[in-house]
């Protein structure tokens, strides 16, 4: 539901392995060049994101990495107290809510960046396009003629069962064929410097206004880090935003009225509603504030106006107690029906969030290949769907070795980590398996790759990965960013918030 | 064409009802703190309790409405809505949903505040302490009106803002001078000794109206011309004509909108209040001030409906039928 959308999504589904005691010690990439505060920094065998790898040194993050060696302890502390305080008092928060209180936390916030060379990001946003372009293709296919269902390319009952397949949308179409107009892509970087896909979010991926903050905080408690490195912008995200919610409005309206429908107050990610209506200058909007006769309304002081474009920021089944969920206070009734007649276009589409199914996402390097006849440049995980015997067979064979992951799940739920997992748990998760293979997919743990964060006493490793934003309209725009996540405890797992995560400002250089 | 959802017009409005709210109990607190501490010993508490309506909530946990017992009540306990931790919340909460229409200032200002309110403990109200508490909520208030009036853009949001600003201030000084009056009027052998000078002193300071109240009397201070002053000096900014001469400004220039141009809004509630506003204290103070405070309040709750009916809950399908005819769409 809703309101656990921003934490869940904070959560992180993959595990890392500690490289052992003799990866260590074979090469130590960071020895020739660490000095003051980096002195006694060790990535070990680990990518790392500040200085690289023996094969890839990050020569690009040379300028950012002297000017931080030279800064001394206790005036890095200083300046990471102040943007806490900062984030505080600018009320940039997600709220915890428990039975009685509700308490306003701040996402930890890690003053160290994350620098990603021109070149690299480069790749990654041509990556990211070519992903979001054959997703668009897929979902309008599945929902029209169906050929990669028809040539055997997915298997159709992966599609036509699940649960976030909506046959409402069959037939419908949609300007310039774009459904996931907001696409949040988990990417992952694995030991030897490759960045690599973890998960689509293709229905409303949060995480954004954390991106654009977080800049604006760096900005200003270190404007003499970032002073001439040729850092690329994050902050008209607003304006792209909006210019390609505009792109995808019904036909024949010349200038449309765009609003972003919240949840509301309660939502935990509403700072980041507040924020984007905001940059793009758009009303926030409840479904109360909306009626549908015919057309799509808000009530205003002067009385009722059309609506033309929702940027929805509520799940399908929230949406329209008339469609879909009847239990739902959070939609507006007869908004589906006006949509299908075509009155209003919805952001993201309805029934994009079959894309985000896990045993779907082993399929995308096929998907992205039968639509447009090009290999994939952001490679999957390694993946093995115990749908079919060769990966059933593998999975049973290496469990120990292995992360396994129920596919309708989200959030991490039912995953088994086999290196962590005690000989019950693996026998009981084979069970599982054995019971229903379609189920399950399993991995190989990753080596995340780690970047210097701030501790205590001194900067240490700590495990990242980055989240970039697609906008698609009439064309696709990466924004020059995204979202580092970070785990701040130290030999921590899990990215989650709720367990010691924290973010990171992404520094995408010229 | 700068439309604005009801929702936030209601937002706004409160905001402004909640911070007028939070500063005039700060105001009372203070004032009878500072009755307290003269040569009457403890002074009554329960006035406070009985100008909110509050007695029965308040002696559900309480036993005696004594000084300490009633400054927590009123300033940081969660559960008496009327608090002022409870009135700063809603006042950030409404802010909250309308972040995206005010200035940054207004809104970290607002959380700050809000931060701060809400750390107080049992530990802040020391009696010594609390006329100082009372200050510094009093300017956390005032600081907040200052950005807005500084910063906000003004547009509709900014008019229903003034709006509750009004219509809270015009309802609280009438609440204020009902309570001390009657609290003070009964003790006709104190008048004119010095602790009667000192309470008529300390209303007069806790609506800020002393520097101007001296210059237009320099010599008296009756309860009728305390009362007078407060309530009828049109140039005093709390009393009852600036308040509803500055609720008719801002609802023609809200009313002259092209935006609102739909929008039907009778002036028979708007004629009541100036009507009470034009009254001569004099005679008001001669045939039942009480009752006329009354009046006040009744007339300023049935605007507070016609606003809220016509803004907030727009009923109008006929308005959609002429605006899309207008060619709004």
């Amino acid at each position: 539901m809703g309101s656990s959308r921003l934490l869940s999504q904070l959560q992180y589904h993959t595990q890392f392995r500690r490289p052992s005691a003799s990866e260590c010690d074979t090469f130590d990439p960071v020895a020739a060049i660490r000095a003051g505060l980096f002195e006694r920094y060790d990535p070990g065998a680990f990518y790392c994101e500040m200085f690289g790898s023996a094969e890839h040194p990050a020569d690009h993050a040379a300028p950012v990495r002297e000017r931080l060696q030279r800064m001394k302890m206790a005036a890095l502390h200083r300046r990471a107290r102040a943007t806490d305080r900062e984030l505080f008092n600018l009320g940039i928060t997600f709220t915890v809510y428990s039975d009685r209180n509700a308490i306003d936390r701040v996402l930890p916030f890690d003053v160290i960046p994350r620098v990603i060379s021109g070149e690299e990001w480069q790749h990654i946003e041509s990556g990211c396009i070519q992903r979001v372009t054959a997703l668009n293709r897929f979902i309008h296919d599945i929902y029209h003629e169906q050929h990669i269902l028809k040539d055997g390319i997915v298997p159709a009952e992966l599609v036509v069962e699940n649960a976030n397949f909506r046959r409402e949308m069959t037939g419908l179409d949609l300007p310039f064929g774009t459904y996931v107009n907001v696409c949040g892509i988990d990417l992952v970087r694995d030991g030897d410097g490759v960045f690599r896909v973890l998960e689509d979010n293709a229905r409303t991926p949060s995480g954004v206004s954390y991106v654009v903050e977080n800049r604006h905080l760096m900005l200003r408690a270190f404007p003499d880090l970032a002073e001439n490195i040729g850092l690329r912008q994050v902050s008209d995200y607003g304006m792209r935003l909006r210019d390609g919610l505009a792109d995808v409005a019904p036909s024949g309206v010349g200038e449309p009225r765009i609003v972003l429908l919240s949840p509301g107050v309660f939502n935990s990610a509403y700072f980041e509603h507040v924020f984007l209506a905001r940059e793009m200058g758009v009303p926030l909007v409840e479904g109360r504030d909306l009626v549908v006769d015919d057309f799509v309304y808000m009530k205003t002081t002067g009385g009722l106006q059309r609506v033309d474009v929702i940027y929805r920021r509520i799940d399908d089944d929230f949406l329209d107690p008339a469609q879909f969920n009847p239990e739902s206070v959070l939609g507006v009734k007869g908004l589906f029906s006006a949509y299908r007649r075509g009155r209003v276009s919805l952001a993201n589409a309805v029934g994009t969030g079959v894309a985000d199914d896990k045993a779907l996402y082993a399929y995308m390097p096929r998907i992205v290949e039968y639509y447009l006849s090009e290999q994939p440049i952001l490679p999957n995980v390694e993946t093995h769907l115990c749908r079919e015997p060769e990966g059933l067979a593998h999975t049973l064979a290496h469990l120990p070795e292995l992360v396994v992951k129920p596919v309708g799940e989200s959030g991490g739920y039912g995953v088994v980590v086999g290196p962590k997992a005690s000989g019950e748990e693996l026998a009981e998760c084979r069970a599982r398996i054995e019971l229903n293979p379609s189920n399950y997919i399993s991995q190989p743990v990753i080596d995340l790759s780690v970047c210097p964060t701030l501790t205590d006493h001194s900067l240490e490793p700590r495990h990242v990965d980055l989240r970039p934003y697609i906008i698609t309209g009439r064309s696709s725009w990466v924004l020059p960013g995204g979202l580092t996540r970070v785990a701040l405890r130290k030999g921590s797992l899990v990215v989650n918030s709720s367990q010691g995560g924290g973010t990171k400002d992404t520094w995408v250089l010229e | 064409m700068s439309s604005l959802l009801s929702r936030f017009a209601e937002n706004s409005f409160w905001i402004a009802r909640y911070m007028e709210r939070v500063e005039n109990l700060a105001r009372i607190i203070d004032v009878n703190e500072t009755f307290s501490r003269d040569v009457r010993g403890s002074s009554d508490w329960l006035p406070i309790l009985r100008l909110h309506c509050d007695e029965e909530r308040y002696f559900e946990r309480h036993r005696t409405a004594d000084a300490a017992g009633v400054a927590r009540f009123y300033l940081i306990d969660r559960q008496n809505p009327n608090s002022v931790a409870s009135a700063v919340r809603a006042a950030r909460e409404n802010a909250r949903s309308i972040r995206h229409l005010i200035s940054l200032e207004t809104w970290v200002q607002l959380n700050v505040f809000y931060n701060w309110v809400d750390s107080l403990s049992g530990r802040s109200l020391n009696v010594t302490q609390l006329s100082r508490l009372c200050a510094q909520i009093k300017e956390g208030c005032q600081l907040h009106s200052g950005i807005v009036t500084g910063t906000l853009y003004r547009d509709q949001v900014f008019s229903f803002y003034r709006l509750g600003t009004f219509i809270e201030l015009c309802d609280q000084v009438t609440r204020i001078v009902d309570i001390k009056y009657h609290a003070l009027l009964p003790h006709w052998h104190d008048i004119g000794t010095p602790i009667d000078i000192a309470q008529w002193n300390a209303l007069l300071r806790s609506t800020s109206a002393y520097h101007g109240y001296r210059r237009v009397y320099p010599q008296e201070m009756t309860p009728a011309t305390v009362a007078a002053f407060i309530l009828f000096d049109r140039y005093f900014p709390r009393s009852i004509p600036h308040c509803v001469h500055n609720i008719e400004l801002t609802l023609n220039e809200l009313l002259s909108r092209e935006e609102l141009r739909q929008v039907k809004f009778s002036t028979d509630e708007l004629g009541r209040l100036k009507e009470l506003a034009g009254r001569d204290p004099k005679g008001v103070i001669a045939s039942g001030l009480h009752e006329f405070l009354d009046e006040v309040q009744l007339a300023l709750l049935a605007f507070g409906k016609q606003v809220s009916d016509t803004f907030f809950m727009p009923q109008a399908l006929d308005m959609r039928q002429s605006q899309s005819m207008g060619g709004a769409a």
